[in-house]
């Protein structure tokens, strides 16, 4: 059976009206129906979502490709707004639709005493309709559109808290970042228009192999391979949309946004964009070794090293947003050995346990009355079993333990990356191998920092102090409103409405790796949307060894990834729970290192000085150099000047007495009858 | 015996006398327009002498048009000049450079 083309316009749209009525009409709406709109919306795209999951999966529905409207023409170039809905799709619009159903949810209990909550909730579903159109796009104008799409309402929302000056300077940094992605992603769209004459991905996708043994001229001795320019062209796209180092530096800190979107944008959805785009280019991707090998190694880097951060950071978001950041780096590495699958995967599940960990690590907040220093939390396990559990649920799935989804996709990835022969495989495989370590590290840390211990503070009853008015001023101040680490009522646990994402969302975050590993990895089910050379599947090679999911679970209790989990959390329970002096003392044996990483390698302070002082240098220099001495003082200023100048000799010769005046007719009389006589002569 | 280069050096030399009076002078008005009357006289010998040597009676006539309007700009440059005193008290030229730029 065909997919219908109307359930597929109403997926898309249901999120962008519920967008418009909230944003134009929340006045009217109100707050209760502002979230009513926008949650049927997203009820609706879920569970369409699902129904078209199962059509094309159980309903055996074929592959819809077809372009809807012409949106504007330029010569021989059409752009048009169109689907192009494979398995591919449909997982990314479960995976977006679901996660953020539930993020909407969430919302009603995180921003219940916001100002902007009308607004907050028009611009998640804004999001949810411009993700859409991105993963459901079926050409790469439509696809930018969607990125640019997403990439706006992330600003907006890390900069949802306007008045707080952080939030201003993230949410600027986030989208002048992007901005240098998405610069080498346009010219990777323009380099596909160029050699394959087409934006349109079935043709383009279908003449992918004329790639071959073409070559872009850039001097007259240089010749770059086309595939690979267009290749690291939209793979700079994804670096900065999927925070890759170098142009990870964002993602840490757009956590000055609400926590709802830390999840939904920053972790789940919007910053595995750029993975799913190299997936769904997996034909022109094959092309190049070498673009791959350069994948491969920007994701290894990623997956290890900003891994590292997470371990001394002390603000629980941040902390999660270092273990985004390592396992966008996963991703990254699994599209590098051309595992793409495998990448596909990895981001469904982390889709899954992430948001989980970022919607505990909000509720946390709440429960802290919006303090998120680690420092000043401990044993809340007692005062909030819900998220206790569900938080050490998505841990584990993060940490890769077995029978958890991330131990499925993770293992698969490491796997993977051990298969790979390609040139930089041994570095990845490294670099995973140490990211699992890391990750159990941060991981462990974080739980053990804020669930169990010692409670790290005080609770003090005054009830003269208005708390409400207190609760308020928080989303308009930075953090240190109030004293550290004292709280004037024990914390409790959150809300149903908070919890219930929390649940739903640990359910798959244990179950679906189990379920989907075999399907998705060794038996073809993305069938033609993603395309791997026969000499570079190592899926492939995987599959053979592959004897079912219970078996690759009790199989990896023997490997050397588990037991590295095991040791981090015997080292980090040891720490933690048992001795906590030995945490200071091993910082400070170690302060060398230390420092390295809190400073986060210095990519912060070299991009301050070297991009934006620079740039501020730049822009001053021309405006005193161009604009004002060039432009302004020589040739405005300068030709009125010159015109002045000459004027004010030339009136000296108008002395007003008549005799000069004769003189000069006199003069040129003599001077006229000169000439003629001289010309006489 | 007086030949026409007589003549013609004569309106010359009026000619010059009454330049050099033009640029001299800075005292008065008056002695403009008489400087400018004598530069029409040694015009007017000119035409006379050419009349007679060339044996053309139109130089004579036309002669006799450049008086008139000589009297007729003198007229009128008095009445200028009675005018000026009356406005400015003064009929020196040094003083009068209204339309100096």
């Amino acid at each position: 059976m065909e997919l219908s083309t109307s359930i597929l316009l109403t997926i898309a749209l249901a999120p962008l009206v519920g967008c418009l009525l909230a944003g134009f009409f929340g006045q009217v709406i109100g707050r209760a129906g502002a979230h009513s709109v926008t949650i049927l919306g997203l009820v609706i795209a879920c569970g369409l979502s699902f129904y078209v999951l199962y059509q094309l999966t159980v309903g055996g529905a074929p592959v819809y490709n077809h372009n809807l409207y012409t949106w504007f023409e330029i010569g021989r170039y059409t752009a048009n707004v169109g689907f192009l809905i494979d398995r591919l799709t449909a997982m990314m619009m479960v995976v977006v639709t679901f996660v953020s159903l539930l993020v909407h949810i969430y919302t009603i209990g995180y921003m219940a005493e916001d100002p902007g909550y009308q607004r907050f909730f028009s611009y998640i579903s804004l999001f949810t309709f411009s993700m859409l159109m991105l993963v459901m796009s079926n050409n790469f104008m439509q696809l930018f559109f969607g990125w640019e799409a997403v990439g706006l309402v992330s600003y907006l929302l890390i900069g949802f808290w306007y008045k707080r000056p952080t939030a201003i300077f993230a949410n600027l940094k986030a989208f002048l970042v992007n901005r240098v992605g998405d610069f080498g992603f346009l010219l990777g769209i323009a380099a596909v228009l160029y050699f394959l004459g087409t934006l349109d991905y079935a043709t383009a996708f279908a003449s992918s192999d004329s790639l071959i043994g073409k070559t872009l001229q850039i001097t007259q001795n240089t010749h770059w391979d086309a595939a690979t320019v267009i290749c690291i062209l939209l793979f700079i796209g994804a670096m900065g949309k999927s925070a890759q180092v170098p142009l990870h530096v964002w993602l840490p800190d757009s956590m000055e946004g609400p926590t709802p979107i830390s999840a939904l944008i920053h972790a789940a959805t919007m910053v595995t964009a750029g993975i799913f785009m190299v997936a769904r280019m997996s034909p022109i991707f094959e092309l190049s070794e070498t673009a791959l090998s350069f994948v491969m190694i920007i994701g290894a880097t990623g997956a290890l090293f900003t891994g590292l951060i997470g371990i001394v950071q002390n603000d629980i978001k941040r902390v999660v947003a270092y273990s985004t950041l390592s396992q966008l780096g996963y991703m990254t590495v699994a599209l590098g050995v051309s595992a793409y699958s495998g990448a596909v995967f990895h981001l469904m599940t982390h889709a899954f346990f992430k948001a989980l960990l970022f919607l505990g690590a909000g509720s946390v907040i709440i429960a802290m009355h919006h303090e998120q220093d680690m420092r000043y939390m401990g044993g809340l396990r007692k005062y909030m079993p819900v998220t206790w559990i569900t938080m050490w649920i998505g841990s584990l799935a993060l940490c890769g333990v077995p029978f958890f989804s991330g131990f499925y996709s993770k293992d698969a990835i490491i796997e993977a990356v051990g298969e790979s022969h390609r040139w930089g495989a041994n570095y990845a495989y490294f670099c995973v191998m140490a990211g699992a370590f890391v990750t159990a590290l941060y991981t462990f840390r974080q739980m053990y920092l804020t669930f169990h211990g010692k409670e790290r503070f005080t609770v003090v009853h005054d009830h003269g102090h208005g708390h409400d008015e207190h609760h308020h001023d928080s989303h308009k101040d930075d953090h240190g409103h109030h004293d550290a680490g004292i709280m004037h009522e024990t914390p409790k646990e959150s809300p149903w409405v908070v919890t219930l994402p929390l649940v739903l969302l640990a359910i798959p975050s244990l179950l679906v790796g189990f379920f989907a590993i075999e399907p998705m990895l060794y038996q073809g089910w993305f069938g033609s949307a993603i395309q791997v050379h026969e000499a570079n599947n190592v899926l492939g090679e995987l599959a053979r060894e592959f004897h079912g999911s219970v078996a690759m679970a009790l199989h990896g209790f023997t490997q050397l990834p588990f037991w590295l989990v095991a040791a981090a959390f015997a080292i980090q329970t040891y720490i933690y729970l048992f001795n906590p002096a030995v945490a200071g003392r091993i910082k400070n044996a170690l302060k060398p290192i230390y420092n390295v990483l809190n400073h986060k390698y210095w990519f912060d302070a070299v991009y301050y000085i070297v991009f934006a002082r620079g740039g501020i240098a730049l822009g001053r220099a021309l405006w005193k150099g161009g604009d004002a001495a060039v432009i302004d003082g020589a040739l405005i200023n300068g030709s009125a000047g010159l015109v002045e100048r000459i004027a004010s000799g030339a009136r000296r010769l108008q002395s007003g007495y008549l005799y000069h005046y004769a003189f000069a007719m006199i003069l040129g009389l003599i001077l006229l009858l000169g000439g003629y006589w001289l010309v006489g002569q | 015996m007086i030949t026409l280069s007589h003549f013609i050096v004569l309106g010359a030399v009026l000619f010059c006398i009454a330049l050099a009076s033009l640029f001299i002078n800075r005292k008065n008005v008056i002695v403009l327009l008489m400087s400018i009357e004598l530069m029409l006289l040694a015009v007017n010998i000119n035409f006379v002498a050419f009349s007679r040597f060339l044996g053309d009676v139109a130089g004579q006539v036309f002669v006799f048009f450049i008086l008139t309007v000589a009297a007729a700009e003198t007229a009128i440059g008095l009445a200028i000049l009675v005018l000026l005193f009356r406005n400015r008290s003064t009929i020196n030229i040094a003083e009068i450079d209204s339309m100096k730029g």
